[in-house]
Parts: C-alpha cells; structure tokens; sequence
C-alpha cells in the first residue's frame, strides 16, 4: 500500500435503524492533503467523516489508519484518535474547565505530559490563534467564532496527524465564519492532513486539494477544486453546485 | 400548669431530655450512614444505566438494576424496613441502627440512582464525543468531563433527597429503634402531655432540615461560580 495513504475507506457502510445512511463509501486521504467533502444535507458526510474515528461504528466497510484497520475488533480505537483530532459543528468545548484546562488535560492525562509543559505548548497555540488572553476564560465567555478556534487548537494539542472538520462554521454568525476559515487555512499551509465537511464553497474551492461530492450515501464524484467546479461530470452534482453558487 | 411546668415536667424530670439528644444522634448517625450508602448505590446504578442507555453495554445488571429500582420504589420505606428487621434478620441478633441504614441506604439508593442517572443523561452527547475524539477512553471522558458537569446539575436534587430521608428515618420507630422521633414519643406516654415534646421534635427537624438547605445553596453558589 501507498506510504503516504493516512486514512483509507474500504466500502464503508452504515445503516442507522434499517435506513442507509452510508452505502459503501471508498475513499483515501494522503499526508498533507486537505480534502473537502460537501453534498446536500443528508446526503451521509458528516457521518463519514464521523466513521473516520469511529465516533459512528460503520455497520460494514473497513477504515484503514496508517495502515491498520480500526475497524477490527482488538483496535484500541482511543489510542488511534489521539492522533485524529476532531472539530464539531457545536465546538463542544467543555464549559466546566477554562480554556486553558480544555486544552491541556488531554496532553496531560493522555500524552502524560507534566503540566507546566503541556500549558506552554497550550499558549503557544493560543498566541498563534490571538486568543492568548483568553487562557483563564471560560467558554461561556466567548464568541462562536473564538470557541470554534480554541476547539481546533484544542484539538491540535494533542499533536495530531489528521483533523476531522465537521461543519465547522455551520452554527457560526456569518461574520465570524472569516476567523475560523483563517486558521483552518493556517494549518494547510502547514501541511496538515485535514478531511472537512463544509459548505463554505470558497473555502472549497481555495484550500482543497481535493473537493468530494457525497449525495444519498454514495460518493458520486471526487477531483481537483479546478476540475469539480469548472467541470463537473455527474449530474446530480452539477444541480448540487447549480443551487449553491 | 404554667409553661415552666410543663418544661420541667417533660425534659428536665428525670433527664427527659436525653431522650430527644439519644434519639437525634441516633437519627443523625442513621441518616449520615444511609446517606453515603445510598450516594454509593445510586452513584454506580446510575452508571450502569446511563452506560446501558448511551452505549448499550451492560444488559444485564442494567435488568438487574431496573428490578432493584422498580421494587424499591415501588414499596413504602417502612414496609421495607420491617422486612429487613422481621424477615431478612429476624433470627438474628443485630443492631437495630445498622438495619436502619441498610433500609434507609438501600431505599434512597433508588431515588438516588435515577437522580445521577438524570444529570448524566442531562449532559450533552457532544461532551461525550469531544471527549473520546480526544482519545479519553469511556471511563475517562466519565470522570473528566461528564460527571463534574453532572454533579453541579444534581446537586439541589440531591440535596432534597438527603433532606427526604433525614425526615424518613422518623419511622425508625416501627423497629423499635430510639430515634428522635421514637424519643419524643416516649416521653410524651411518660407525662401524658402531647404538646411540648412532639412539637419539640418537629422543631428539630426544621431546624436541621433549614440548615442544610442554607449549606446546599451556598455550596451551589461557589459551583456556579467557577463556570458563569
């Protein structure tokens, strides 16, 4: 196999209550690529992206990270998701600890790193983003734009090899899609390996490396930004991209 | 007979009052211990069932813990007292205060249960996701992120319970355990005279009962305040 293949789907299916949700998605990320994934609403991207990590069990199909399959029964999955970070639609950021502790217990508790370690590496990250003066905040104290921020160096703090963007500035006042779009733009340049699901079509359009069209469970087509939106093949995604542009 | 007397005749006399001190140290220590029984039962029913519900993990002792709950909650306190002091330990000899936390405990256990189990379910499902997307394994996310947030939501229902059962404990008579509604009681077939030590009683109880309240939402406030 590839070395430079992250995260492998093999026919990943998943029904929910006899309804399919998923019917037999194939798909491969490579390090550094930044692949976005859109599709109507319902269409079964988010719970693809959610299957990466199994936050949704696939009911059928195989995801393969860095070559092994955390589908299989004796995966330690938590381990694995150490190194898949996760962005929400709803930043649940965890509202009893600060933001400096949101960022830190994981590295603490999980990557065993001594605290005062673990919040330099914290303020680092938050300086990166501008929200260094927010360190003793609570999430409650802050904006969607700035709570969707801190989630994504949250997340970063655990030293991540992918990060999953569930519809990061869907629950976002429009003026503050801008700020969160940046960073994530940020971490592209950076190389980050980044699998996102998204409307925000100029981002799309920008970032990608390789734009995705998922409608009703299927993937119907995958290509370049250039090629998906100037040339697009499957019909259903040309009245897909007709109403959204 | 002026209201001297009637002191004099139900608490001084003959060291009446130790009646109601026994009785309230009695109450209290059953109480105290029923208490912590019931938090540790209620805390790990609570676990199962929350577990059972989100995960569907634990099927069995979820059943198990679904028998425990409809049983008990669905029996007076006092009957289940009885059956544990004539039935369960009716040939042996055992302390009456030990069966009284046992009942107590066991009975609040329940309500307990379904009270944590509440403020788990109360905690969004995205906490629980953040916190295994994070690589926290079940357990972890539980403890770090879950219950503290938990805790906080239950705390005035639990609260209620603890004052619930510090009442509850009154029926301790029906064992023939000195509480200190038994120690009122008994002076008042002493002296004949209703009045002075049952309202005496009930006095306690208030006070107590008023006071924890006060320390419940204090401790409530100093929560609240570390989250705004």
């Amino acid at each position: 196999m590839n070395d430079s293949v992250l995260i492998r789907a093999e026919g990943v299916c998943k029904s929910f209550d006899g309804k399919e949700v998923l019917k037999g998605i194939d798909l491969e990320i490579r390090r550094g690529e930044v692949v976005v994934i859109i599709g109507p609403s319902g269409s079964g991207k988010s719970t693809f992206l959610r299957c990466l990590n199994l936050l949704e069990v696939p009911t059928g199909g195989h995801i393969y990270f860095k070559d092994e399959d955390i589908t299989g029964k004796r995966v330690d999955i938590d381990h694995h998701r150490q190194k898949m970070g996760m962005v929400f639609q709803h930043f649940n950021l965890f509202p009893h600890m600060n933001i400096l502790r949101n960022m830190t217990i994981g590295p603490e508790k999980l990557l065993k790193l001594p605290r005062e370690e673990a919040e330099k590496e914290a303020m680092a990250l938050l300086e990166r983003v501008g929200l260094a003066d927010r360190a003793d905040s609570y999430p409650s104290q802050l904006s969607g734009g700035q709570k969707q921020r801190i989630a994504i160096v949250r997340a970063l703090c655990m030293k991540p090899e992918v990060m999953l963007f569930d519809e990061p500035t869907s629950a976002l006042d429009p003026e503050m899609v801008g700020e969160v779009l940046q960073v994530m733009k940020d971490l592209a340049k950076e190389h980050m390996t980044m699998v996102v699901v998204t409307h925000e079509m100029g981002f799309a359009r920008e970032v990608a490396d390789r734009v995705v069209f998922l409608d009703d469970g299927v993937l119907m087509e995958q290509n370049s930004p250039e090629e998906f939106f100037g040339n697009p093949k499957n019909d259903r995604l040309k009245s897909f991209l007709g109403k959204v542009l | 007979m002026s209201f001297q007397e009637h002191f004099y005749l139900n608490f001084i006399k003959d060291n009446r009052w130790l009646y109601i001190w026994d009785g309230l140290k009695v109450t209290l220590t059953v109480t105290l211990f029923a208490t912590l029984l019931g938090i540790a039962i209620g805390f790990v029913i609570a676990i199962i069932r929350s577990t059972h519900d989100r995960t569907g993990r634990f099927k069995a002792l979820n059943f198990v813990a679904q028998i425990y709950l409809t049983v008990i909650r669905g029996t007076p306190v006092v009957v289940q007292l009885m059956i544990i002091y004539f039935v369960i330990f009716g040939s042996v000899d055992i302390n009456k205060v030990i069966v009284a936390v046992l009942a107590f405990g066991i009975n609040s256990g329940a309500y307990v249960a379904e009270i944590c189990r509440a403020g788990i379910m109360s905690i969004d499902i995205g906490q629980l996701e953040a916190g295994r997307s994070i690589g926290f394994n079940y357990g972890q996310t539980m403890w770090y992120i879950i219950l503290p947030q938990a805790f906080k939501n239950i705390l005035p229902a639990l609260g209620n319970e603890f004052i619930v059962l510090l009442k509850e404990t009154s029926v301790s008579g029906y064992i023939a355990l000195q509480d200190l509604t038994k120690g009122g009681d008994i002076i008042r077939s002493r002296t004949y005279d209703a009045f002075f030590p049952l309202i005496a009683v009930a006095l306690i109880y208030l006070i107590m009962v008023m006071a924890f309240t006060k320390l419940v939402s204090m401790l409530e406030r100093r929560l609240k305040q570390s989250e705004r």
